[in-house]
């Protein structure tokens, strides 16, 4: 891959992915990779998301799954735009 | 035959067969109160090293057996050449030096009371003394990769421990568990979240369900008996949620990733206990804190430790390498003297799994031949002995 991707996603079910790039800012067109295959696809940042946090790739909804490994990994709790920031303040453990 | 199956490294064997890695002269303390005598003896004579721990009075039942399993287990290691045992009583004392002579190598034992520091301290550091002059004469001999035991367990884990760091440790998991090395995992309350594919990663169904009956004891009779809130500030930890992981059930995926894509345990093992299934994969019971499972693991014989760690934990290990691992192009730039094994690239989509798996193994071989991690340059031997319950 000649251009470094923005945004690593492990699996073609996952509907977050993982910032890997330091400094991205809300407007940025990131390129985003799925790591399973290396397809890659484009989708525009609409939050500054720190390196290692995640982005929703579709609108996701209050009580909605959030997937990634292709696997559960907690339940949304206030509703996320495509391309915004995802983390502790709208997502949460289904287990405590 | 796999390019790996050739692979040869340069160790101490010991009296029992088992290699080593590292060739100490260890002060061990059976109590807290014998910390300050190994600690002189250590003083007295160089090229050995004294653990002083917190631990070892008024412990009874399983989680005094863990304390001699503990103690017994760190003498035993291979990367031990010999063992000064001092403790507050000849009892308990005995106890732990009978443990570790039964290995083969020298153990001389010594306790204070009817004597005093002073009198412990001089005929301890005749004894360290001599154990030096023969510990520094043998020399390492060529054996191969099958006996290394290498054990893995991650910390500070991000987003980056799960795309890149982890899956580099289990690739190295699913090229050198073929050829006959002995593996440990563990991190039991990190498994919550992951739990069903790692009860399915077991060898055996009857292996997958004692580690479930395992996993659940400690999630009914630890986590959900002692909560105070959900936890969802200790797990993940707030290096975690910095660093960008939000739940337990994403850090424990990631986690997960350590042990490759093919790789299976074939058994589980008490914290501390020693594998006797063989070759293969061993999952041990074992707290997630990063000394306390790395000084588990040691006890249980490993002597390289694989750490992926993404937001930069520094731990090391009395008498285990601990090297680290980190995809975190971030921790690379701020923490460079931590690091011993850059697999920013992953990330980058500059290097692959596979090459990244290769950079370890390569490491692993390094290391082993005697190569110092960047925790034993930096003079990192946190020993954290884990405790079951209060002391009578």
């Amino acid at each position: 891959m000649s251009e470094i991707p923005h945004l690593l996603v492990h699996e073609k079910a996952d509907n977050v992915g993982v910032v890997v790039v330091e400094g991205l800012t809300a407007g940025t067109d990131m390129l985003c990779c799925i790591t399973h295959d290396n397809s890659t696809f484009r989708l525009t940042a609409k939050a500054d998301v720190p390196i290692g946090h995640k982005v929703a790739l579709t609108d996701l909804k209050t009580g909605d799954t959030a997937m990634k490994y292709g696997e559960d990994i907690g339940k949304i709790i206030a509703d996320i735009g495509q391309g915004e920031h995802v983390h502790t303040h709208n997502c949460k453990t289904k287990r405590w | 035959m796999s390019k790996y199956s050739n692979m040869t490294f340069h160790g101490y064997r010991r009296e029992n067969g088992r290699v080593g890695v590292r060739n100490h002269v260890l002060i061990l303390p059976v109590d807290d109160i014998s910390n300050a005598a190994c600690e002189a003896v250590a003083n007295n004579v160089k090229g050995t090293l004294a653990i002083p721990h917190a631990y070892g009075r008024l412990q009874f039942g399983e989680d005094l057996e863990l304390h001699f399993r503990t103690m017994i287990g760190t003498g035993a290691n291979p990367n031990v050449h010999s063992v000064v045992v001092i403790g507050i009583e000849p009892g308990w004392t005995k106890k732990i030096a009978d443990g570790i002579r039964e290995t083969g190598k020298q153990v001389a034992e010594f306790s204070i009371e009817q004597k005093g520091d002073f009198e412990t301290i001089r005929a301890a550091s005749w004894a360290a003394k001599d154990f030096v002059h023969q510990a520094t004469e043998i020399q390492r001999e060529e054996c191969s990769i099958k006996e290394l035991w290498v054990s893995t367990k991650c910390g500070e884990s991000d987003t980056t421990t799960g795309l890149g760091s982890c899956p580099t440790v289990g690739n190295m998991y699913d090229k050198l568990l073929p050829e006959g090395i002995t593996g440990f995992f563990g991190e039991t309350s990190e498994i919550t979240g992951a739990e069903h594919i790692c009860k399915d990663r077991a060898a055996t169904p009857e292996v997958g369900e004692r580690w479930y009956a395992m996993w659940k004891a400690y999630q009914d009779d630890v986590i959900f008996a002692h909560q105070t809130d959900d936890l969802s500030d200790s797990q993940p930890t707030k290096g975690n949620i910095e660093g960008g992981l939000t739940t337990i059930e994403e850090k424990a995926l990631g986690n997960l990733e350590k042990i490759g894509r093919t790789s299976t345990y074939i058994d589980i093992l008490e914290p501390a206990e020693m594998p006797k299934s063989g070759d293969g994969l061993y999952f041990m019971d074992s707290s997630s804190a990063a000394a306390e499972c790395v000084t588990l693991m040691a006890a249980g014989g490993a002597v390289v430790h694989t750490f992926p760690t993404g937001q930069g934990n520094v731990v090391g290990n009395p008498i285990v390498p601990v090297i680290k691992i980190t995809a975190n192009p971030r921790t690379v730039r701020t923490m460079s003297e931590h690091v011993d094994v850059d697999v920013s690239g992953i990330l980058r989509r500059e290097q692959t799994i596979d090459e990244a798996g290769d950079a370890l193994i390569d490491m692993i071989r390094r290391t082993a031949n005697g190569r110092n991690t960047a925790a034993e340059a930096l003079g990192h031997r946190e020993f954290s002995m884990t405790k079951l319950y209060r002391s009578a």
